[in-house]
């Protein structure tokens, strides 16, 4: 070997050994990113489980109204007497119950005696999200299998980009259609009473999830081994019974972790909600009804809100819910079906 | 370089030169800031040693900061609390100066083929916390009504809250929406709809009279009636001082509150007091 080629040799690991460095830098820089933002959205929420951090805070906002007595009468005497119960009830709140507060069913922050329930809010995710997933489910399953067993080549072409590209589509755009167009034609077919609820919201919600489900279920479809389908054939079987008695079935894990990550992202999706579903916190089951959901009520409310308050924590503590549900389904789609997958057909 | 040093000689005199301004602080309400800011920059135009500083924060920022004695002048939305009145007296043995600056209204929209008119007070307080909810109680159809209204973010929401519910809860029904633009635009799309906030113009609406009590006239919000005080749902906007003012602080006060000062209330989309 000549000192020449030596050096080049040399130079040559130098820079291999820089760039290495580079992405690896910049693979942990973007870990450690997600991390420093988990942990700031943990620790915004940490004083709601220390109620005595509002100690403080709460005695003056507490002395603050009671100076204010009189005009709260006046209030009460015209109201029901629901609502001097709920009074009492959120005056605990206030004097420092921190998370214990967030079990009720009533989500009032803006007021004399702030109500912080969720319950409202996580019933409306989860109503929102069941209805996209209804909707969004079938047919992205459907087209799916469409698209890899039925379609001719050139239709296959076109129509696979052509499902993709909705999903780079701006969800403020979707959540726009939805409030002026889809609510209107909703309303007038079904005569619905309220304009805007959950069924509006949930599928406008579910054209942006369909290109995910579709997407990953079509993976899982061409995944499946050729001789699977070779073989059915060859018994006899036709195009139609292969596609859903032998095709589907072997790629179920992965129909499954298109359903759960179409499930991460309606959960978590905001402006589409936001716009189309009214954002009333009401605790209802009714599909037809106005709801407000998690991701809304955060992105509506957090612009706003006092530094160090309650209000403010709470916003945070919801955002620690929305984080540890759709980790939890994103993980399970990831670990355990992406495993199966494997297993069922690297081993067979 | 050498444009950097045009740049600082220019500037120099600018920063040497306010030491001796006079400087009034302003901070306070969200809802004041844009009007409070064209005040500014237009007295400012005439009164080259006077500087004016605004900032918003919000009406209770603003009068906290005037107790801590960190502003001059306190913008509000609203009238000092008596708590505040109190530590103010505290500290400054004063309960504080009042200055009516202007004058906002809110308008309650309903659709037009809607045949009720005209609510009270009470009647409107009632459809909002949700003890009236259906129209056939305040004279219309025999509907649900549909509530319409802000994000618990927006200062209309607290400003309908405080002046037309009396501090009391909005029913867990009222769907919020981002802007008057979109209450507007639902209302004008649901015959059985009710909406509030600033003065809109659209197809579709119409503004719903209000009567103070039942019995008493009711009036619509047009600027003739917010002017004159009879539009029951209106507000005036309030500068808070610690004491009587005087030099430069009363200057731009009475300024503020002279027709020149009054055309621009007019200009940023509030009703002049005078």
């Amino acid at each position: 070997m000549s000192p020449s080629e030596d050096i080049t040799h040399h130079r040559f690991r130098v820079v291999e050994w820089t760039g290495e460095t580079i992405i690896r830098l910049v693979a942990f820089l973007s870990l450690a990113a997600i991390l420093l933002i988990l942990l700031f959205v943990f620790r915004e929420a940490a004083p709601l489980f220390h109620p005595s951090e509002f100690a403080a805070l709460d005695s003056s906002i507490y002395q603050a109204s009671e100076t204010y007595g009189e005009i709260e009468d006046d209030a009460l005497s015209l109201g029901t007497s629901s609502t001097a119960g709920q009074g009492i009830y959120s005056a605990e709140v206030m004097t420092g119950d921190g998370v214990s507060g967030t079990f009720g069913s009533q989500w009032q922050p803006v007021s004399d005696r702030p109500k912080y329930g969720l319950a409202p809010l996580i019933i409306g995710s989860f109503k929102v999200t069941l209805i996209a997933l209804l909707f969004a489910g079938p047919l992205g399953i459907l087209s799916a299998l469409f698209v890899t067993a039925f379609a001719p080549k050139a239709l296959k072409g076109w129509l696979k980009p052509a499902v993709e590209l909705l999903a780079g589509f701006p969800s403020v755009v979707i959540g726009f259609f939805a409030l002026t167009i889809l609510a209107s034609v909703l309303q007038t077919l079904l005569g619905l009473q309220f304009r805007l609820n959950a069924l509006t919201g949930g599928l406008a919600l579910s054209l942006a999830v369909i290109p995910i489900i579709f997407t990953i279920t079509e993976d899982a479809l061409n995944a499946v081994p050729k001789s699977l389908s070779e073989a059915s054939l060859a018994l006899g079987a036709s195009k139609w019974q292969t596609a859903v008695f032998v095709a589907l079935p072997a790629a179920t894990p992965g129909v499954l972790a298109s359903l759960l990550l179409g499930f991460g992202r309606a959960f978590g999706e905001t402006m589409i909600v936001l716009m189309a579903t009214g954002n009333a916190a009401l605790l209802s089951l009714n599909p037809v009804e106005p709801v407000r959901t998690m991701s809304a009520t955060i992105g509506a409310e957090m612009a706003e809100v006092v530094f160090g308050d309650i209000h403010y924590s709470v916003l945070f503590f919801i955002g620690v819910i929305l984080f540890i549900v759709t980790f939890t389904i994103n993980g399970a789609a990831e670990f355990y079906v992406r495993q199966r997958l494997r297993r069922r057909f690297g081993g067979g | 370089m050498k444009k950097f040093l045009i740049l600082a000689m220019l500037l120099l005199p600018v920063v040497a030169g306010s030491k001796d301004k006079a400087i009034i602080t302003v901070k306070g309400s969200d809802t004041m800031v844009i009007l409070a800011q064209r005040w500014a920059e237009v007295y400012m135009t005439s009164h080259p040693d006077i500087t004016v500083q605004v900032t918003g924060g919000g009406s209770g920022v603003g009068i906290s900061a005037l107790i801590n004695g960190t502003t001059d002048i306190a913008n509000a939305s609203r009238p000092m609390k008596p708590g505040e009145r109190e530590k103010l007296k505290q500290r400054y043995n004063s309960l504080g100066v009042e200055v009516k600056t202007a004058r906002d209204g809110l308008s309650v929209y309903l659709h037009s083929d809607n045949p009720v008119t005209s609510l009270t007070l009470d009647q409107i307080k009632a459809i909002y916390t949700g003890l009236i909810t259906n129209w056939k109680d305040v004279g219309g159809n025999d509907a649900k009504i549909i509530l319409y209204g802000r994000e618990n973010s927006s200062g209309t929401y607290v400003y309908f809250k405080d002046n037309v519910l009396q501090s009391a809860d909005f029913a867990p029904a009222l769907q919020s929406l981002p802007g008057t633009a979109a209450v507007v635009n639902a209302v004008a799309k649901d015959p059985n709809g009710i909406g509030f906030g600033g003065a809109a113009y659209a197809k579709g609406i119409k503004y719903c009279a209000v009567a103070a009590k039942t019995g008493a006239p009711a009036y619509e919000p047009t600027e003739e009636n917010i002017k004159k005080g009879l539009y029951p749902i209106s507000r005036f906007l309030y500068m808070y001082l610690r004491s009587k003012p005087t030099g430069a602080l009363k200057e731009y006060i009475d300024w503020i509150l002279s027709p020149d000062g009054q055309k621009l209330v007019a200009e940023t989309g509030y009703f002049p007091i005078r």
